[in-house]
């Protein structure tokens, strides 16, 4: 199943997403026909149970979903539209149709969205969108402040998805999209060492090349294998209890991230800090997901915290103590 | 490359609690030294008591002395000795590549001879493959063998071989015919086993910056070899070799050899304004690296070669127990830390350079990494 879905976003996104529709998502527009192409496959609910109208699939192909969507810059929200679906779903409020998007502040798409989702503490309300401000982050891509309008309906989260449901959850999708992005970031940079010429040769034949694109693979395969791990995780135990694995997913693709950006762009030379180039619309990304939903720092902070009232002695049983049987 | 989660078998966790009470009670006496150098430390009675309780070659045919266990309960063991700083180095290689080399190519005899002895932590294994004209490029070795009456007839010096002053065996890569003209230097090479008393061998340790003799130059003049040293096919040598880097290359012993400071540093870091963030970015490392190694765990498990992605783990996990103690001492002053975190990070300043060099430099890990890429 997650091989079909797989292969259906990346046909879609390589057929219907591209530079032209980052640009113009940045310009301030809404991508309705990729939209209506990614509500057409019912993408939006594949976290939905089946028994709720949906697909039913778990988070870990979710978040090999995201990380797809990463690669093609996420020109449209259906990360976030998964995730208010299944929280809508959870709580036993019957999706709806259209982009639902997450949050009143700096909501994702939010001047775009028929609904926006609040969630406090277990509590979850679908809010009529009365008005909004809008804002942007350093990818342009909105983040406004909405103006919400009476609930429209109302409902509890079952335990399992915890009284930081939506943290958790936006911390895992930022996680698996920068590890996409820097996948594709990694990618662009391999194709032009090998393509660009100096010294009569392409650059990728020269070993400081080689070996600053290779510490580059590296720590976005273990990016790559901590969000798999922090999905696997919240499929185990849900959300709440997969807080330690997601933690260590937005660190470690943060940092990652960062890696990949900043060699790249090395790679790249002043090609790739042009506006024509396609390379910034990834590495922009990067640099704008990391800061949300917790940085790096917010949760490392977290997981040290969390060693430290532990304790030394406790610090390797606890690591190996998460394993999932 | 692409590295598959896996879920460690049911009876991990009591696997891992024996361990635990084992070494709880072993490690009561080690000092910081000891943990510091971990495999890098040679210690026969503490080896025999590792396998006399199974845990050597545990993977390996009962006939042969093994437990028939599979891989991920191996690594479990070997995860719980690394953390614990336990001093492994006696055992280690012939557990994790003399002894599978030898199940997979050696003769009936050999094996009924040499497997249950590793197994029981009696005979330790050393790798003989640096020469010193032939470091990270290894196909330029120049030790030879020649056929001569009755076997062969070895010849030249291998050098930086950790404990082959300690060990019984050597494994070496050496030359058996020259590289064709114009083909290639890995055709040619075969690998011997090497019995480290027989004459003709001298063995001259290498003191190294701490003191210590952790290393060796061998040196064989006309050592004469049964005809049965010769281990697998002649000329096949690389690739028998190469065959067993992914399981040289993707262990615990190559994100953990740093852990022993970590979990001393953790109850002092308590007093730390600020340490929260970085000792979290560890924490999170290292939790990701230990899934990078247990998946490569798996695809050895289930048959596959991960050759690439052993290296790639190896690189990120080197850079991360290489720059662990560094991080430590970021935090804390040296003169106020507790005396064995101090110990320890002043053992590993100097051993943790050759985190980076030992199985696989970082530069030849790297050049692996870019040409799967599709560099080059």
């Amino acid at each position: 199943m997650r091989a079909i879905i797989l292969e259906q976003v990346e046909r879609l996104l390589h057929e219907q997403a591209g530079v032209a529709v980052l640009r113009g998502v940045e310009a301030g527009e809404w991508p309705a026909a990729l939209w209506s192409a990614v509500e057409e496959l019912g993408l939006p609910l594949l976290l939905v149970p089946e028994d709720a109208g949906g697909i039913g699939l778990g988070w870990a192909d979710a978040a090999a979903v995201w990380q797809v969507l990463g690669r093609h810059g996420a020109p449209v929200p259906l990360g976030e539209g998964m995730l208010a679906n299944a929280m809508l779903a959870a709580a036993g409020i019957a999706p709806v149709a259209g982009f639902v998007t997450i949050g009143t502040q700096a909501a994702p798409f939010g001047r775009f969205a028929m609904q926006a989702l609040r969630h406090d503490r277990g509590h979850v309300a679908l809010h009529a969108r009365d008005g909004h401000v809008p804002h942007a982050n350093i990818a342009r891509e909105p983040r406004d402040r909405i103006t919400p309008g009476q609930p429209i309906a109302e409902g509890g989260l079952p335990a399992a998805w915890g009284p930081r449901a939506t943290r958790l959850a936006m911390a895992l999708l930022r996680a698996a999209l920068i590890t996409g992005a820097a996948q594709r970031a990694l990618a662009l940079a391999v194709d032009w060492a090998n393509t660009r010429k100096q010294f009569g040769r392409a650059i990728g034949k020269f070993q400081a090349v080689q070996q600053s694109l290779a510490q580059v693979a590296g720590e976005v395969a273990a990016a790559d294998v901590a969000v798999a791990t922090a999905a696997r995780a919240v499929d185990a135990r849900g959300l709440h209890a997969a807080g330690f694995e997601i933690a260590c997913a937005k660190v470690m693709a943060g940092e990652a991230g960062q890696v990949a950006a900043a060699r790249v762009h090395q790679a790249f030379a002043a090609i790739g800090i042009t506006e024509d180039h396609e390379l910034h619309h990834y590495t922009r990304r990067i640099w704008a997901w990391r800061d949300e939903a917790g940085s790096e720092r917010a949760w490392a902070a977290e997981l040290g915290r969390a060693a430290l009232a532990r304790g030394g002695a406790a610090l390797w049983a606890d690591i190996t103590g998460r394993d999932i049987a | 490359m692409r590295f598959e989660l896996v879920s460690l078998p049911a009876t991990a966790g009591a696997l891992r609690t024996e361990v635990r009470a084992f070494l709880a009670e072993a490690g009561s006496t080690w000092t910081p030294a000891v943990r510091a150098r971990s495999w890098m430390g040679f210690d026969r009675d503490f080896s025999r008591e590792v396998g006399a309780r199974g845990w050597i070659g545990m993977v390996w045919p009962r006939e042969y002395g093994g437990q028939e266990r599979s891989g991920l309960e191996r690594t479990i063991v070997l995860e719980e000795m690394l953390a614990a700083g336990a001093p492994v180095g006696a055992h280690w290689i012939g557990d994790r590549q003399s002894g599978p080399l030898i199940l997979r190519l050696a003769s009936e005899e050999q094996k009924r001879r040499i497997l249950p002895g590793i197994a029981r932590g009696e005979l330790a294994f050393c790798i003989g493959l640096s020469e010193p004209e032939a470091g990270s490029d290894l196909a330029a070795l120049r030790t030879r063998a020649e056929r001569a009456p009755g076997g062969w007839r070895l010849n030249g010096r291998k050098i930086w071989t950790t404990f082959a002053h300690l060990s019984d065996y050597m494994i070496a890569l050496v030359r058996t015919s020259p590289a064709p003209e114009g083909g290639s230097r890995h055709a040619g090479l075969s690998q011997f086993l090497v019995d480290l008393r027989s004459s003709g061998i001298s063995i001259r340790p290498i003191r190294d910056m701490l003191a210590e003799a952790s290393f060796n130059e061998v040196t064989f003049d006309d050592v004469v070899l049964p005809e049965d040293a010769l281990l697998g096919a002649e000329g096949a040598g690389w690739a028998q070799a190469t065959a067993e880097l992914a399981y040289e290359r993707s262990g615990p012993d190559r994100y953990l050899s740093s852990f022993p400071a970590l979990s001393a540093a953790v109850d002092p870091l308590r007093t730390v304004p600020g340490a929260e963030a970085p000792l979290g970015r560890m924490v999170a490392r290292l939790a990701t690296l230990r899934q990078m190694s247990l998946s490569i765990a798996g695809m050895l498990e289930r048959g596959e070669q991960p050759a690439q992605e052993a290296a790639l783990s190896k690189d990120v996990g080197n850079d991360f127990e290489q720059a662990l103690p560094e991080q430590l001492r970021a935090l804390m002053e040296p003169d106020d830390m507790p005396h064995d975190l101090r110990a320890l990070l002043d053992d590993l300043a100097q051993l943790s350079p050759t985190f980076s060099l030992r199985g696989g430099t970082r530069e030849i890990l790297r050049g692996i990494i870019a040409r799967e890429l599709g560099l080059r």
